[in-house]
């Protein structure tokens, strides 16, 4: 019962193993001659697939700042860790589209010079009209600003947390609360902007203006998943000794919920473009539903996401047992991922996917590096924060 | 005994908090007398809904023609004023619903009358589609029934159909849940009637209340079903706003057919329900001399909220912007550049102002504890949002894809009184609600009195220092 976690040999082990499963799945890959752009795509999904998580306990931080809220107070460290992600992530995320910039990969159409030539037999009319927002410049400027700005919240947030450990002094957190504030303001208006730039760019054609709300909300859902799954691998290895079925029955709320609001963006997403029918809207899910054969894969995820926790989460008992949690967070984490490899993968391979070896390896490897880093920043503080104000109510949190 | 921490803000002020002081305080307004103020708003109220009924009368004698609405703008004045009215009624079930299961103990001051604001909207905002059908005697033709009563078959593909059960489902909810809590209330209301031998008040009281006793079997019962009732209301919440947005939505018209609609309806409706809430309690509050359960810091959450929402809308407002040239689509564009620079350019940018840059005040904390500063951005954001609406139906309509249909609206002064009309009904019902249902859920506020209270909360914090 410790308030400090340590790394155990053996979980270190298992994370190299899954860290050199991922280099094997590039070795793979290059051996059997997989298409290097689905290296590449797979790469893309992975990186944002995580990335997105770091920028979602971030987010759940600051939130819990501004809300004054006290029920999470106990697994505090939990979401803090998890945010700890969010520079790592980022930076791959940076280099993975500066490697698009140098002519490495070919994931974003629009990164193609030609496009923007009309003089050039590649010039696409429907992409040189967005020239101005893709202009290299203004792209760059508002991407490092951006997480930027994401990353300096973040850290601010959470070293106040630590500090706040050994003073006590109230004012960290009232000061905390003002940069949750203009975080979730900057990150209101900006989190859209990156899925545009990020995802929804690989499409390079398509638009939806729901499309980051959609974006947004798996990747919060996601989020409060791998908050649950981390605090019940603590809980069952003895640690977070204050957080009990109260607090678990509040993550499985939320993940019900969210998983809920996911539903609803994607069905009011999709069933309104599938009303309408317009050509250059409709584009989007002929490519997931028709001769690419995405469509099993497709509904699988959507189905799943939706009625599993549905159904299972519905209950109040189910929310208050470890097993049930356990289960379907882990099937949703991986139904989840496949959300974003189906955003990603008709855009920049086609019919020509797979969920191969390659795939898989790839998925575990980045998994690898996720929970090692999330793991380190856990053991780097006492897993229970010391002095919150809010600590107490927490502590005595029922419903 | 639950002990709130302290550096959280009483929700209940006064020194001489107790069970008995909160029932006089709440009892007051139905036991006693009206003053004047009371007589001359109800006076005004009842005449301007009397003259939206004459207005009304005069539309079904006359026929549709009597309004400015002509061929190529199909929907204005009347669509505007259903989905502004539809969106004030969102407010209500939110607070008693979702914060309900967020717990979050303000909700208490001021569900009850939120909840009852809520009810008298959906009617004031269901009168305009109602009349707008023409003849409003086979009204009932929008629902599916068989075909010997002379109807057509409803067309469930129309979203139009969707909004009539939508509507209808969530006016229910909200009036039972409402019900449901004034039940206690009316309970307590019908005892102290007994006690002073008010024969009248006692019967029509016993009638309201079905019986309640008090006993724990009562309250555990109570308990479930509001809990029930809650997560029921929680998705009709975003049902409705959603679907009235698919109305649109589901449309190729420009400026009508983007995906974002049905969220930015729902943030977009919740705003403008906050912002009524605070116009009707701010007063509310002072003419029932109730300050000490709808604090300041009531207003403050409400503000909050009012900012946030605003910030949403926001965000949609640019994404559609953004998004209408990102597109390449150049009718989608054309829409967009005529709502800020076309003939009603002014309505455009006053819902700019109004939805988006007010609400940015509240970020300071003198403006959103100030009551005056308050009840103006409450008007100012109601006024936006009405705004919204006639943005986006007449500039959409009136420009569509053929220029030699292209036309102008302005509406006659039938329909202008019939707006007049739904307000006065508003607060004709508002005022007669505040006279005799009790406005604070008072049996509910009683559960935070000693964690929430200014006086139990110091005595709490003495004892342990």
């Amino acid at each position: 019962m410790s308030l400090t976690y340590t790394i155990s040999d053996k979980t270190k082990k298992i994370l190299f193993a899954m860290m050199g499963i991922g280099l094997l799945a590039f070795v793979y890959a290059m051996v059997r001659g997989i298409p290097i752009q689905r290296v590449w795509a797979n790469v893309l999904v992975n990186i944002f697939f995580f990335m997105s998580i770091g920028l979602g306990a971030t987010f759940y931080m600051a939130k819990k700042y501004a809300a004054e809220a006290s029920y999470a107070i106990v697994y505090k460290r939990v979401y803090e860790a998890i945010s700890g992600y969010l520079p790592i992530g980022a930076l791959m995320l940076v280099l993975f589209l500066i490697a698009g910039f140098l002519g490495l990969h070919h994931i974003y159409h629009w990164m193609d010079k030609d496009v923007y030539n009309p003089a050039s037999e590649h010039y696409d009319k429907g992409i040189a009209h967005k020239a101005a927002y893709f202009n290299p410049l203004f792209f760059w400027g508002r991407i490092l600003v951006f997480f930027g700005l994401f990353i300096f919240a973040q850290r601010t947030l959470r070293q106040r947390s630590l500090e706040e450990d050994l003073t006590g002094d109230i004012s960290l957190y009232k000061k905390s609360i003002t940069t949750s504030a203009w975080f979730l303001v900057i990150f209101g208006f900006t989190a859209p902007v990156i899925v545009w730039d990020v995802i929804m760019s690989v499409d390079t054609h398509w638009f939806s203006t729901m499309f980051g709300w959609y974006v947004l909300a798996g990747f919060w859902c996601t989020t409060m998943i791998t908050i649950m799954l981390f605090s019940l691998y603590l809980k069952g290895k003895g640690h977070l000794e204050e957080m009990n079925d109260n607090h678990f029955h509040d993550l499985g709320k939320w993940v019900f919920a969210l998983s809920v609001l996911w539903t609803y963006t994607f069905f009011c997403q999709f069933m309104l473009i599938w009303y309408a029918n317009i050509p250059e809207e409709v584009t989007y899910f002929q490519d997931r539903l028709g001769a690419f054969g995405y469509r099993p894969l497709f509904w699988i995820m959507f189905f799943i996401n939706l009625l599993l926790p549905l159904i299972v989460l519905m209950s109040r008992d189910a929310k208050r047992n470890a097993t049930f949690l356990k289960i379907v967070g882990g099937i949703l984490i991986i139904t989840h991922w496949l959300d974003v490899f189906v955003m990603v993968m008709p855009g920049t391979v086609g019919a020509n996917w797979r969920i191969g070896p390659m795939e898989i390896g790839m998925g575990i490897g980045f998994a690898g590096v996720f929970l090692f880093v999330v793991l380190n920043q856990l053991a780097k503080a006492p897993l229970v924060v010391q002095k919150h104000p809010f600590l107490e109510e927490s502590k005595h949190h029922q419903i | 005994m639950f002990k709130e921490a302290s550096i959280r803000e009483p929700l209940i002020l006064g020194d001489k908090v107790s069970y008995h002081q909160i029932t006089e305080d709440v009892a007051r307004s139905v036991e006693g007398k009206a003053n004047k103020m009371w007589w001359g708003a109800f006076t005004i109220a009842f005449i301007a809904m009397l003259w939206g009924f004459g207005c009304l009368a005069y539309t079904v004698g006359t026929g549709i023609g009597a309004w400015g609405a002509n061929k190529t703008v199909g929907w204005a004045w009347d669509i505007t004023n259903f989905v502004w009215w539809i969106g004030i009624g969102h407010a209500g079930t939110l607070i008693s619903a979702v914060l309900l299961l967020f717990r979050q103990r303000w909700r208490m001051g001021i569900n009850r009358s939120a909840e009852a604001m809520t009810i008298f909207a959906v009617v004031c905002a269901a009168i305009f589609p109602v009349f707008h059908m023409g003849r409003v005697w086979v009204a009932y033709w929008t629902m599916p029934i068989p075909n010997q009563f002379g109807s057509l078959w409803v067309n469930f593909n129309s979203p139009l159909l969707w909004d009539v059960f939508a509507i209808s489902t969530y006016f229910t909810v909200s009036v039972i849940f409402w019900y449901l809590g004034l039940i206690p209330d009316f309970a307590m209301i019908r005892d102290r009637a007994k006690v002073v031998g008010n024969k009248m008040n006692e019967m029509i009281y016993r009638i309201l209340s079905f019986g309640w006793s008090g006993r724990v079997k009562d309250w555990v019962r109570f308990e479930e079903v509001s809990l029930v009732l809650a997560g029921l209301s929680t998705p009709l919440v975003f049902s409705v706003h959603s679907i009235v947005s698919m109305d649109f939505a589901t449309s190729i018209v420009p400026g009508w057919h983007t995906t974002i609609f049905p969220p930015y309806f729902v943030a977009g409706a919740i705003f403008s329900g906050f912002a009524m809430v605070l116009t009707l309690v701010l007063i509310m509050r002072k003419v029932l001399s109730l300050e000490a359960y709808v604090t300041v810091k009531h207003i403050e959450y409400m503000n909050i909220i009012i900012m946030l929402t605003g910030s949403l809308v926001g965000i949609a407002y640019l994404t559609e912007l953004f998004i209408s040239w990102y597109s390449g689509v150049e009718y989608e564009s054309y829409a967009f550049i005529n709502r800020f620079s076309g003939p009603y350019w002014w309505a455009y940018w006053s819902m700019m102002t109004c939805n988006v840059v007010s609400p940015q005040l509240f970020w300071f904390k003198k403006i959103r504890t100030n009551l005056m500063a308050t009840f103006i951005l409450s008007l100012v954001v109601n006024t936006g949002m009405w705004f919204e609406r006639f943005v986006i139906i007449v500039t959409s309509l009136h420009r569509d894809y053929l220029p030699s249909s292209w036309t102008m609206y302005s509406p006659t002064w039938i329909e202008v009184g019939i707006f007049v009309g739904t307000i006065g009904f508003f607060f004709t019902a508002f005022l007669t609600f505040a006279r005799v249902f009790p406005v604070i859920a008072q049996s509910e506020l009683k559960t935070i009195m000693k964690s929430s209270s200014k006086m139990f909360k110091n005595k709490n914090d003495n004892h342990h220092h």
